[in-house]
């Protein structure tokens, strides 16, 4: 039993969570359609990948405050560095942008590990320091995005063969989310690197012992924290069509989906589809509570309320399958 | 022998700061060979290790092996050298299964498994989280994973130390073919049984320097034991005059402490504490006087046994409990009983006036009355006393025990509580734990210097292996006689032995 809420028994309850939610959504509302579910993809969109971000730094034992600056830094570097080029350079803004956050991220795991200053400390001060950076790139909001890239997260996929009341229901942007977070994730579990992440976050001593670089490892975990933020900065601006320069609710977000995920804050515990099913969740959650007529105040104590007592239940339940 | 050493180290030296933890140290394995390495608490064994496994490196000194000088930085460069290490703590990722472990590590599957069989584990699951594998096993498996890569040195720390007795031997005699084979273990242990069963020499560290190295023949503990003393042998002290063992029998003891076992560490422990007393604790590092001090100080359950204050058996939920008997505990560490940040008043204060079991306001002018008596008894020096963290280590001590005093607790559990402090203040504890027991009260003191066994207990028990080995009066209690009891060694040295202070104190045992 407490494998099984340590494994893939907590995956399954958030997917079961975020199916029933649908079905309430749809009993509520009940001309929730396809479109609906596209706009809720559209808003999670950012809010995932600061959580993948989150997640990664989490698992390898740290934290990383400074996830939103550094979404709203390489938001406002896209959409200004777009803003009046051709739709071609923007193939080159793409991954500059990226390289931008992976080295900023980078620069997270040097500091903490030179310095040997708490990754708390130094992310909160990057925090600031982004945020300044990402004011001076653009004093408000603006720039452009190219239109391909605003394409990427409007309308649903056509895939031949399959019949369009499926694909309604899968929108492009849920796509460029796997996608993205595929291409990132599944080598990186299946690779030495990514059994060493998991081993500084969860014993750091005996992963030095069993040959891991501890110091290495801890630099490559935030630096792929960096690579999803800058993620998340560019669907920023695909979605917006324009950057922002000041930080959006990114940061506290990611934070409790990671918790509501099953991963462990100590680190070296949990997976990367937990987090994501649970800031669905989250957000569902939140657009419920707005169908309902409900005032968003309130609003903000449930979902916090949701949290602690999911969280609670599974510590709970966790526990008394050890005793047993 | 003419075969040139497997593993080579001379010379080597390691400062941490002004403290030289290693002056020259040397190590040399042949192949083919268990080596067993040796030394008291602080000899610089462990400084040796890890250097050995890359953990930290040496200021000076070489390291050969096969001949080949290797730096080793990281236990990753010394595996590739050919050293691997199975550590005193289990080194597996506990958030991980095993088969993921094994990859972390580039261990091939097979052989592992088949170590894993060969050293008593038939039916292990790959899949299973390392957390959940129990300790014992945990080690098995450091040690599986180890032979698996076949290094050319094996070093064992206290491999044996956690495992029970079956599993042991299949370890040991796991060792003795590893050695067969032509490769070389250096073995690390505090049981001279196994060292004398399995070991062919045995290199003997004190003060950080290598001492000795000594072939294992039967009657080689004594020159063992002689080796890693060295000069202090002589200091023995003749004062078989206050050697009596049954002090206060006939009276109810304070603390009576019967068959107390607490996990796998402390498996049967034994003794009185009696009023007026300070009677002293000597094991070596982890033969379960953790164990005893936290099941007395209520913060570990014991699992099994009694203990017993005034007669009457007691049941500790919570350090209160034990505060509340009249029980307290000095921790070892001085910043895991002080309030670092807070005033040196504030300390003293926080016991009795912050009893839990009462909630209301505090008398401060009582307080204060009672905070300057202790302050002035233990003369400590209060030019610093708005933080206790800028005090000196041994006005620090103080406070912690003030605080007791002041609390009025009626036995104080000391562990090792002059570590690290200066001798002036040392001299103060000693007079104070001595005034404290004229006045009737009664005081278990831990201590990992042997020394100070005489200057201040009236009795000792030690301990070795979780079980009291021997409890005598301090009269009798040398550091030589202390050193070969916690090494589970008769107290007294057998004749063969050429130092007269052997001599001289083998003719004090009551034998």
């Amino acid at each position: 039993m407490t494998a099984f809420f340590r494994g893939k028994g907590w995956v399954t309850g958030l997917f079961i969570m975020l199916a029933l939610l649908l079905v309430f959504t749809r009993v509520i509302q009940p001309n929730y359609g396809a479109n609906d579910f596209g706009s809720l993809v559209r808003a999670v969109l950012p809010f995932a990948f600061a959580v993948a971000a989150q997640t990664v730094v989490v698992i390898a034992g740290g934290i990383d405050l400074s996830v939103a600056s550094m979404m709203a830094l390489t938001s406002v570097i896209a959409a200004a560095m777009m803003d009046g080029a051709t739709e071609e350079f923007a193939l080159l803004v793409v991954p500059f942008v990226l390289l931008v956050g992976l080295s900023l991220g980078a620069l997270n795991g040097i500091l903490i590990v030179v310095t040997r200053v708490p990754d708390i400390v130094v992310t909160l001060a990057m925090l600031f320091v982004l945020q300044g950076a990402a004011l001076l790139v653009l004093d408000a909001p603006g720039g452009s995005a190219a239109e391909w890239l605003k394409e990427l997260v409007v309308g649903t996929a056509s895939v031949p063969g399959v019949p369009e009341a499926v694909t309604d229901w899968i929108p492009k942007g849920l796509l460029l989310l796997l996608v993205c977070l595929g291409i990132v994730w599944i080598p990186l579990r299946r690779s030495w690197l990514g059994l060493s992440i998991y081993a500084i976050g969860s014993n750091q001593l005996a992963a030095f012992r069993s040959g891991v670089p501890v110091a290495r490892t801890r630099i490559i975990a935030y630096a792929i924290g960096g690579l999803f933020g800058a993620m998340g900065g560019l669907t920023l601006t695909m979605s917006t069509g324009i950057g922002a320069p000041i930080p959006g609710p990114y940061l506290l977000a990611s934070v409790a989906s990671v918790v509501l995920g099953g991963v462990v804050l100590g680190g070296g515990r949990g997976g990367l589809i937990g987090p994501i099913v649970a800031v669905f969740i989250l957000r569902l959650v939140r657009t419920d509570l707005t169908l309902l007529a409900i005032d968003p105040n309130v609003a903000a104590i449930v979902e916090g309320t949701i949290m602690v007592v999911v969280v609670m239940l599974g510590a709970f339940l966790a526990m008394r399958g050890r005793t047993q | 022998m003419t075969t040139s050493p497997l593993l080579d180290a001379t010379g080597v030296a390691k400062n941490y700061g002004a403290v030289a933890a290693l002056r020259n140290a040397s190590l040399s394995v042949l192949p083919g060979e268990v080596h067993a390495l040796m030394g008291a608490n602080g000899a610089g064994k462990s400084t040796l290790v890890k250097i050995l496994t890359g953990a930290v490196s040496a200021d000076s000194g070489s390291i050969l092996i096969r001949g080949q000088a290797h730096e080793i930085r990281s236990p990753a460069q010394a595996r590739r050298a050919g050293l691997v290490s199975v550590y005193q703590e289990p080194a597996l990722i506990p958030d991980l299964d095993v088969a993921s472990n094994l990859r972390l590590t580039r261990t091939p599957v097979e052989p592992f498994r088949q170590w894993v069989r060969e050293l008593g584990v038939p039916d292990l699951d790959l899949g299973e989280t390392a957390r959940d594998v129990p300790l014992a096993i945990q080690r098995v498996l450091d040690l599986a994973r180890a032979l698996a890569i076949e290094p050319d040195v094996l070093l064992l720390d206290e491999m044996t130390a956690a495992l029970p007795s079956d599993l042991a031997e299949k370890v040991l005699d796991v060792v003795r073919r590893q050695a067969q084979a032509g490769r070389s273990v250096i073995f690390i242990s505090h049981r001279f049984l196994e060292i004398a069963a399995l070991c062919d020499r045995a290199t003997v560290l004190r003060d950080g320097e290598t001492v000795g190295v000594v072939d294992i023949e039967p009657g080689v503990e004594e020159r063992i034991v002689e080796l890693m003393l060295g000069s202090r042998m002589e200091k023995a002290r003749a004062s078989a005059a206050d050697a009596d063992d049954g002090r206060q029998s006939g009276t109810t003891p304070r603390i009576g402490v019967r068959k107390l076992r607490v996990g796998a560490k402390l498996q049967d422990v034994s003794f009185d504490l009696h009023n007026g007393e300070v009677l002293g604790i000597v094991a070596l590092e982890g033969q379960g006087q953790d164990q005893l001090f936290g099941a007395l100080s209520g913060s570990t359950r014991p699992s099994g046994g009694v203990i017993e204050v005034d007669g009457q058996a007691v049941e500790f939920a919570h350090p209160t409990d034990a505060v509340a008997a009249g029980i307290a505990y000095v921790p070892g560490d001085r910043a895991d009983a002080l309030l670092m940040q807070q005033s040196v008043h504030h300390n003293i204060a926080l016991p009795f006036s912050a009893n839990p079991r009462s909630w209301g306001p505090i008398d401060t002018g009582r307080e204060r009355d009672i905070v300057r008596s202790a302050i002035e008894r233990l003369q400590i020096d209060t030019r610093a006393q708005g933080e206790v963290q800028r005090l000196s280590g041994g006005n620090q001590q103080k406070v912690t025990i003030a605080r007791w005093i002041a609390a009025d607790a009626r036995t104080i559990l000391c562990f090792d509580p002059t570590r690290g402090i200066d001798v002036r203040t040392k001299k103060e504890i000693y007079q104070l734990l001595r005034q404290l027991a004229e006045q009737g009260k009664s005081i278990l003191f831990y201590t990992s210097e042997l020394e100070e066994v005489q200057l201040v207990c009236d009795r000792v028990v030690v301990i070795f292996g979780g079980k009291v080995v021997d409890i005598m009066p301090a009269g009798i209690a040398s550091e030589a006689v202390l050193t070969r009891a916690s090494y589970g060694l008769p107290r007294d040295a057998k004749p063969a032995s050429d130092t007269s202070a052997v001599n001289a104190s083998d003719k004090l045992g009551p034998s």
